[in-house]
Order: C-alpha cells, then sequence, then structure tokens
C-alpha cells in the first residue's frame, strides 16, 4: 500500500501547475436506454469552486458520480490528477475524490464524531490506526460545520439540518484536492448555507478544486464558475458576470426568474461580497 | 457489568440442577463436570455467536431488524436436519427399530450436527449464488427469502414421505441446550475465538455502510468483496450456534438492540459487546428454562423466543419507531 506516499506528493502544489485536477471527455451514461449524461466535456483547475445547476433530472448528480468514479460511465474518461481514473487504486482515488452523497441515507446509531473519522478511512486503510494529523482533520472539519458541539450524540439522534452539517464534515476531514458535493446545502439554514458557501470558497483558494450541485442560484451565483446542464448536456460554461452564462441559466429553468446585479458596496468586508453580486429574482 | 452478569450467570448455571438450585458444589461435582458446566458454558458460548452474527446481520443490512438466520440458514439447517432423521428414519425403519430423537445414539446426533451445520452455510450459499455475490444488499434479502421458502417446503415434503422426523424437526425448531457437551464447547469456543477477533478487524467497513453504499465506496472501499467476507462471517457463526443449540429465536435479534441501547460506540465494539451479550442471554434464558417447572424442562428457544417478542413490542412502542 504506497498510496500515502503517493499522496503528500500530490498536493495543490503539485496539481496546480497545467494538468487539470480533475478532466472528463465525451462521458455518456444510459440509464434505461436514455442518456442521463451525454457527452460532457470538462475541466476542473485546481483554487477554482463551481457551482453544477440545472433543473430536475437534467443529469447533475449522476454527471457528479461518473466524475467521482462511482459508477462507470458507458463512453468517455476520467482523468484525475492527469491520470485515468481506472488506474487509481480505489483509495488511492478515495484520497483524492471526497464525495457527500445528495439526500443523505445515513442512519445509524454510531457517534457524529465517528461518522466524521470516517473520511480518514482513505488515509489510513482499513486495519490503519488514526494519527494525530487524521484526528486534528477530523476536529478541524467537525468545527468549520461547527458540529463539535454534539460530537459525542448519536447520528439517529440528530435533526437534518445537523446530520447534513455532519456528513459535510466528513467529506471535508478527507481534505482530498478534489471536492465533489451533491446538494451540500440541503436542510441547512440561512447561517450555515453562507458558513458552507465562505468554506467552499477558502477550500478553493487553498488549492483545492470543488465542484458542488446547487439548488439555491443566489449561492450558485456566488461561485468561481458556473456549470449549467440541461437534458444530460453541458448548455453553458463560464463565470456569472459572462451575460451568455446568465442569460443561458435563465432560459434553461424557464424564464422562471430572472438575474439582476447588486451592488453591495456597503456591505463589503469579505472577499465574496467585493465584487457586484448576481441574484435570482422570482418571475412570479 | 456484562463480564460480572455472566459470572453471576455461570454460578447459577453451575448451580441449577433438576431438583432446583443446590450449592453443594462438592456433593455433585461429577453432576457439574459431566452436564451443568459444559451446558452452561456452551449457551454462552452459542449465545455469543448468536449475538455476533445478529450484529453483523443489522450492520450489513442498515437495519435493526435484521437476524442470523436471515439468509437462508435458518431453513438450511432444518432441512439438513430432517433430511437425516428422515434417512435415519428410513434405516431404522428397515432394521426393525424406528429412532427417534429421543433414542438418538451419538452416531446420529454427530450426523445432526454436522447436517445442522452444512444446511445453514448450505442455505447461505445458495442465497449469495441466487443473488450473485453480495454486490447489492436488497437483492441478497429476496434471494434469502426465496431460498427459505424454497427449503421450508422440501423438509415439510420429506416429512410427509418419513413422518418420524416431525419431532425432530420439532425440538430442532425450539431450540435447546440440552444437548450440550464438552465436545461442543469446544467447538462453540473455537468458532468465537476464530470469528469474533476476524469480524472486530473489519467492523469499520460497517461504520462506513452506515453513511450509504455509495459513500462507502467513495472511501475507497471494495464493498462486494468484503461484504461477502462478512456475510460469511455471519453464516458460520450461525451454523455454528445452529447445530449445537438448533433455532434459537431473538438472541441475535435483541442482543445488538440491548448494546445499543446503552452505550453509543463503533461497530468494532458494537460486535463485541453484542456476542457479550448474546451469551449472557442465552445463558440467562436457559438458567430458566432449566429452573422454571423443575424437575420439567422448557426448550430455551420457546423461552428467548417469548422473551424477545416482549422485549421487541416495547420497542416498537417507543416513539422512534413509530415514526
Amino acid at each position: 500500500m504506497t498510496a500515502t506516499l503517493v499522496v503528500n506528493n500530490t498536493g495543490p502544489a503539485a496539481t496546480a501547475a497545467t494538468i487539470p485536477a480533475l478532466r472528463a471527455n465525451g462521458l455518456v451514461l444510459r440509464l434505461g436506454g436514455r442518456p442521463v449524461v451525454d457527452q460532457v466535456d470538462l475541466s476542473l483547475a485546481a483554487g477554482q469552486w463551481v457551482a453544477l445547476v440545472g433543473p430536475n433530472g437534467a443529469g447533475k448528480s449522476s454527471l457528479l458520480s461518473l466524475l467521482a468514479g462511482l459508477r462507470p460511465p458507458d463512453a468517455g474518461t476520467v482523468h484525475v490528477a492527469g491520470r485515468p481514473l481506472a488506474a487509481w487504486t480505489a483509495r488511492q482515488r478515495a484520497v483524492r475524490l471526497a464525495w457527500l452523497s445528495q439526500q443523505g441515507e445515513a442512519e445509524g446509531d454510531i457517534a457524529v464524531a465517528d461518522v466524521v473519522r470516517l473520511g480518514r478511512l482513505p488515509h489510513q486503510g482499513l486495519f490503519g490506526a488514526p494519527t494525530a494529523a487524521d484526528e486534528a482533520a477530523v476536529q478541524a472539519a467537525m468545527a468549520e460545520t461547527e458540529c463539535s458541539m454534539f460530537a459525542r450524540r448519536r447520528l439517529s439522534a440528530l435533526s437534518g439540518g445537523e446530520r447534513q452539517r455532519v456528513l459535510l464534515a466528513r467529506a471535508l476531514a478527507v481534505g482530498a484536492p478534489v471536492l465533489l458535493l451533491d446538494e451540500p446545502t440541503t436542510h441547512l439554514d440561512a447561517p450555515h448555507q453562507r458558513a458552507l458557501v465562505r468554506s467552499l470558497a477558502a477550500r478553493a483558494r487553498a488549492g483545492a478544486a470543488v465542484v458542488a450541485v446547487l439548488h439555491d442560484l443566489n449561492l450558485a451565483l456566488a461561485a468561481d464558475r458556473l456549470l449549467v446542464m440541461q437534458h444530460g448536456r453541458l448548455v453553458a460554461d463560464g463565470v456569472p458576470a459572462d451575460p451568455a452564462v446568465r442569460q443561458r441559466l435563465v432560459q434553461v429553468f424557464d424564464h422562471a426568474f430572472s438575474i439582476e446585479a447588486v451592488n453591495l458596496a456597503s456591505a463589503g468586508s469579505t472577499g465574496i461580497a467585493a465584487q457586484p453580486r448576481w441574484v435570482a429574482v422570482p418571475a412570479l | 457489568m456484562l463480564a460480572g452478569l455472566a459470572l453471576l450467570l455461570v454460578a447459577a448455571g453451575l448451580a441449577a440442577g433438576s431438583e432446583g438450585f443446590s450449592l453443594a458444589w462438592g456433593d455433585e461435582a461429577a453432576l457439574i463436570r459431566a452436564i451443568r458446566a459444559p451446558r452452561t458454558l456452551g449457551a454462552l458460548a452459542a449465545g455469543g455467536l448468536l449475538g455476533l452474527a445478529g450484529a453483523l446481520a443489522q450492520g450489513l443490512f442498515r437495519n435493526p431488524l435484521a437476524d442470523p438466520f436471515l439468509l437462508g440458514s435458518a431453513a438450511g439447517a432444518s432441512l439438513g436436519v430432517v433430511a437425516v432423521l428422515a434417512i435415519g428414519g428410513l434405516v431404522g425403519g428397515v432394521a426393525g427399530s424406528p429412532l427417534s430423537l429421543a433414542t438418538a445414539d451419538w452416531l446420529l446426533r454427530l450426523g445432526l450436527v454436522g447436517a445442522a451445520f452444512a444446511g445453514a452455510l448450505g442455505g447461505v450459499s445458495l442465497t449469495l449464488l441466487l443473488a450473485g455475490g453480495a454486490v447489492r444488499p436488497l437483492k441478497l434479502l429476496l434471494c434469502g427469502v426465496v431460498v427459505g421458502v424454497l427449503m421450508g417446503a422440501l423438509s415439510d415434503l420429506l416429512v410427509l414421505v418419513s413422518p418420524e422426523a416431525l419431532r425432530g424437526k420439532q425440538i430442532f425448531l425450539l431450540g435447546t441446550t440440552g444437548f450440550l457437551g464438552w465436545d461442543s464447547v469446544v467447538l462453540l469456543s473455537a468458532a468465537v475465538l476464530l470469528l469474533l477477533p476476524l469480524a472486530v478487524r473489519f467492523a469499520r467497513v460497517l461504520d462506513a455502510l452506515v453513511l450509504g453504499d455509495a459513500s462507502a465506496a467513495s472511501l475507497g472501499l471494495h464493498l462486494a468483496g468484503v461484504r461477502l467476507l462478512l456475510v460469511v462471517l455471519m453464516a458460520l457463526a450461525t451454523g455454528s450456534a445452529v447445530s449445537q443449540v438448533g433455532l434459537v429465536g431473538f438472541v441475535g435479534l435483541v442482543a445488538p438492540h440491548l448494546v445499543r441501547r446503552w452505550v453509543v460506540v463503533t461497530h468494532a465494539a458494537l460486535l463485541a459487546l453484542s456476542a457479550a451479550a448474546g451469551g449472557v442471554l442465552l445463558l440467562a434464558a436457559d438458567v430458566a428454562a432449566r429452573s422454571v417447572m423443575a424437575p420439567q424442562e422448557l426448550p430455551v428457544g420457546v423461552l428467548t423466543a417469548l422473551l424477545g417478542g416482549v422485549y421487541l413490542l416495547l420497542l416498537l412502542r417507543r416513539p422512534r419507531f413509530a415514526t
């Protein structure tokens, strides 16, 4: 098992150069004969946080699970740090790609801290003992999502929002250079949504490539880059400031909202709020 | 606490004779050595195996109502027993002295133990074969149901052909600690010593399964392989216990529940504690079965089913399960 040795050399520094953290070419996934993901090409650079948006059934979750290597595509390839996904062992892949599932199907009586500790499993292997670094990553992830105060409670005794924060901490604890999050804001209240977006941005600044499937378009419009999906295809890809991207976004959602510019110069203390912001206003 | 309870019950098990409790151990040394001691230790070990298998089943299928007999091991074991009894009955019938379990000699008993063990493992193997391995847990469960029904039908058919097998089948189905001798103690203890450490070593897989299959796979686990291994461990634990004490119900179901109710632990500790709790439960039931109606003896399986059923009813009344 040389996984841990290799891992230490592939931080942000190694991937930031020219090789994209994650690259997909011609990805196709068919379910029941219907293409759910259709010829998707995609390249993710380290240091970027990307929002993946699109109407229900557009193929966002399927695309994410293909990128995470959780199911084989019917066609196309995924490269992680320049190597095909299949060339990594499962454990090597798990160290590089952290994936958070949609709607936590997590259910059980183990303690919150032990759930978060599972994030270190790829580093330790099934039979490895936790190191001080593992425990530090676990504590940091719990602090980041504010679940340290119920670290010893059972997972099954938590509310939906609390549970989501625990599962998020589990994904963050991996410390992977690529973070793939499927609806991470589910059940979260406004302060925790804000905390989430800030920590995604911070992870990206620290050199990770972050992709989050988001339903809340106002949060998505704060991302570095928007990926818009419809009918399994990637129909727009660019910064939220690009009028063409915004126009496509409104089209894809059947003009259910308009996107307006808001200048928040007075508020601008944090990095995210410094530039003019885009907000989706429901077209009622 | 479990250890203390176990010690107390071992003492009770050694003291409980057919004429009520007796602490005159000096006078009854021979009796204790030949009958009560192996029975007590055997019950402890068999209960431990059932508790372990139950905790494995509940972790593997992520269902608090899963029990060790899920994947066709119960039906397989009873088919094995019925088959041996039917064949023994036919052979005995030809020889002129029909065999029944009451007159069962050690040869037949040995055959029964082997048949129950082989039947339990056979049932689980057939289930695994039908389900194409342990890739999809739901498919595995459904195949377990199918195998159970088929093997049940087969053993009914055998009973029809050879009615003498019915009595033996009934005793087996009820579960009994009455046949436990020193050879059983050795076998059961060996199974505990072999299976428990192995299961504990792989317990982190069950922790990861709490997150769901996809998330567990995203952590780099080869689920199909490790799940198969855990199913095999569960089948071996169940098969060894069933071959010695018959189908003792509810111990495997209830033991992990009791543990989870008291402590919040990961699966490594849950497996070990469930085994301990299972051992204590079965031994307690055995002591009760021997002494409640002494000198008459209740089949221990009837008692565990009764107690387990009441416990589950209470559990279902708790708000968490009501929603």
